[in-house]
């Protein structure tokens, strides 16, 4: 984003994708966000730091991206009485982002909408646990705490209430749905559930204890974020790993969106009443993670991408194993696909059933796998390839119908496209060209520093700031999950369908909870 | 519907003999064919994530794939804890989940058996106590089994049940 014309200095940031920052007044945010939103760009992230004892009260941080790649803007508030101003006109995804900031540094917007994000117990409202003066309060009341939710009143609509606990092996959340008969008139997610102060407990840690943890945002993306993080740190050090950790790192992550690809179809198939294409797909998933157990020593990959490289070799019996399983798994999809669009129950469940139409996708900043399910054509591996994507050529699946069959259709072509690139990795996994090592040590990284990390992860853009310290100690760590933008869009695409249909689209989106809720 | 039922033939069984429970030995093992003949037919499992990363869900669905098939050893998930005889937990428990979960716990009927499952439940994972977190599930409710792993490997969950429903057996009543 060209934002000379604000008047604005912008200075670039090292790092895999193009990526720039600039200091803002409250008005230049404003504008610069409209600028971003004319020019087709999204909000990709908000957060805020404690940066008192360094004489710059608190930081506002936002992310936004458009075609050049993204931009960093960093808003200042002298204290804690000042206020930022509400971007949810120009981006409504901003709402709980900003709403999350308010409850962890008692920061706030200008919005109307003041309510709590992620205390759903009685939390003491003036303790703040990303302010660095936080001392932990001792004891929370176990009551539940009254939540404004938006009713709907009227003839015979009546309210259902679900969650935390659910009747499936699926995270905690809430869903508050008001209903007239069987018809959705209106669904409330109310999430925060799982939060356990992650941003909190990466504040003084060292990087390596740091690359654990972030593993462990969200289990099912454990290699995107375990690689957002090093390629944040890398950038702060201006420090490029060695090639053959780089292919590595784009095998883990291709086989982590083949893994849960072939999960979600089967789940999905599940949830409209197809229980064989549950035990086909979950059998599928089942082998790649026990490649993954006998390749890396870990079945989810965790702790396998670290900062340097990685931190184990793979052994050339697994590459030529991993080759001749993609081209078996993309012969067994292509087969499964058929029988799922040749099954009339199946396909009337899936179209039509929970859609979020391209427009309404844009404007409410759909992105990842749901995005291009819904004409948001838009792919990190695609539009701002680093090494080795860069020699990969990705092809971009997209659809815009926008419905359960597209975020379907989307995942069966992902994940041929995955097992496409796994051949070719594997491939060059085994050219003498490629031959090294796997981890170098980088330089001591420099304190006082920012640094971004953004990968595509099976779900959408994972982006990991962070702020390093004195003495290769984390200042500040804030991971952005792509479900805090996709989580309002479900509360838009449920409107009119069934409630047995929620299920289904629950599913077909799959958003983290550990991801947003931290 | 032929394609269907072609794959199915092709494909043909895979699913697994179950493990043995931890601590392999003649006795244990005979106790175990004992379970699974008689108690662990009917198993009724209840999921809480009391605030996970969401790996341990992941293999525990993996328990009802094909390979595990844990409804052909007569172990279910069921919707409603005041169907279920164990509770099976997630998570480090966080103060927005310890409610539910005791509350979770508390609807389950006696005899019940509660297995922390992976290193965060079992109170020893990346996420200890903290001003979001309690920490291991056993702050909350008792614990009968706990089973470590980040997470704990589908074959080490089905041990754990297995163990759980052992130790039950063998107490007197």
């Amino acid at each position: 984003m060209n934002v000379a014309p604000l008047g604005l200095v912008a200075a670039p940031l090292a790092g895999g994708v193009p990526a720039q920052r600039a200091q803002v007044s409250s008005g230049q945010l404003l504008t610069a966000c409209r600028l971003a939103w004319e020019n087709d760009g999204r909000l990709v992230a908000l957060w805020a730091s404690d940066e008192r004892d360094l004489h710059r009260g608190f930081c506002l941080r936002v992310v936004l991206e458009d075609s050049d790649g993204l931009t960093l803007l960093e808003h200042t508030l002298r204290d804690d009485r000042s206020r930022y101003p509400d971007l949810t006109p120009i981006f409504p995804a901003a709402n709980r982002m900003q709403r999350a900031t308010y409850d962890l540094l008692g920061i706030a917007a200008e919005s109307d909408d003041q309510r709590p994000w992620l205390w759903t117990q009685g939390h003491a409202t003036h303790a703040f646990p990303l302010r660095r003066d936080f001392a932990p309060v001792a004891e929370m009341s176990d009551e539940q705490d009254e939540y404004a939710f938006v009713r709907v009143d009227g003839e015979g609509v009546h309210e259902i209430p679900v969650g935390p606990v659910h009747a499936g092996i699926i995270e905690p959340g809430h869903f508050r749905f008001q209903v007239v008969g069987e018809k959705v008139l209106r669904l409330e997610e109310r999430l925060g559930y799982a939060h356990k102060g992650i941003e909190k407990r990466f504040e003084s840690m060292m990087i390596d204890d740091g690359a654990r943890l972030i593993g462990r945002v969200s289990g099912d993306s454990t290699v995107a974020y375990a690689w957002a993080f090093a390629g944040a740190v890398e950038a702060a050090a201006s420090f490029v790993p060695p090639a053959r950790a780089r292919w590595i790192r784009a095998l883990c992550l291709e086989r982590e969106r083949l893994a849960n690809h072939l999960g979600d179809i089967g789940a999905i198939g599940n949830d409209a009443g197809f229980a064989f294409g549950l035990a086909q797909f979950s059998r599928l998933r089942e082998d790649v993670l026990r490649r993954n157990q006998a390749a890396f020593g870990h079945r989810l990959m965790m702790d396998t991408v670290v900062p340097g490289g990685l931190s184990r070799e793979l052994a050339f019996e697994h590459v030529h194993a991993m080759h001749d399983e993609a081209d078996r798994l993309a012969r067994q999809i292509v087969r499964l696909r058929g029988i799922y669009d040749e099954h009339a129950g199946v396909q009337d469940r899936f179209r039509n059933c929970g859609r979020a139409a391209p427009k309404l996708a844009r404007s409410l900043g759909l992105m990842g796998l749901a995005g291009r399910a819904s004409g948001q054509a838009r792919d990190i591996r695609c539009d701002f390839p680093s090494a080795p994507y860069d020699l990969l050529d990705v092809r971009i699946a997209t659809q815009t119908a926008g419905d359960v069959w597209a975020r379907v259709a989307v995942r069966f072509d992902e994940a041929l496209e995955s097992a496409r690139l796994i051949g070719i990795i594997t491939t060059a996994l085994l050219d003498p060209a490629t031959m090294g090592p796997v981890h170098a040590s980088g330089p001591d990284l420099p304190a006082d520093r920012i640094s971004l990390g953004y990968v595509e992860g099976w779900r959408g853009p994972v982006l990991v700031a962070l702020e390093i310290g004195e003495g290769n100690v984390i200042r500040r760590c804030h991971p952005q999950d792509p479900s805090w933008c996709n989580w309002p869009v479900v509360e838009h695409a449920v409107i009119g369908n069934i409630v047995p249909d929620f299920p289904l689209i629950n599913k077909s989106f799959n958003l983290s909870y550990s991801g947003q809720d931290l | 519907m032929y394609e269907t039922l072609r794959q199915i033939l092709r494909v043909g069984i895979r699913s697994e003999p179950p493990p043995t429970p931890a601590g392999d030995d003649v006795v244990v093992r005979r106790l175990h064919d004992d379970i699974l003949r008689t108690l662990g037919r009917a198993l009724a499992l209840r999921h809480v994530d009391a605030g996970s990363c969401n790996a341990c869900e992941l293999e525990s669905q993996a328990l009802s794939n094909p390979y595990y098939n844990v409804e052909g050893l007569g172990i279910r998930y069921v919707a409603s804890p005041r169907h279920a005889d164990v509770l099976m937990v997630t998570g480090p428990v966080t103060k927005n989940m310890a409610g539910a979960l005791r509350r979770t716990y508390e609807a389950m009927p006696e005899p019940r058996l509660v297995i922390a499952v992976g290193a965060c439940a079992s109170g020893c994972g990346v996420y200890g106590p903290d001003y979001a977190t309690v920490g291991a599930v056993s702050e909350i409710v008792p614990v009968d089994v706990a089973i470590p792993g980040c997470p704990p490997s589908p074959v080490a969950l089905l041990q754990g049940i297995l163990a759980a429903v052992s130790a039950s057996a063998a107490k007197p009543r």
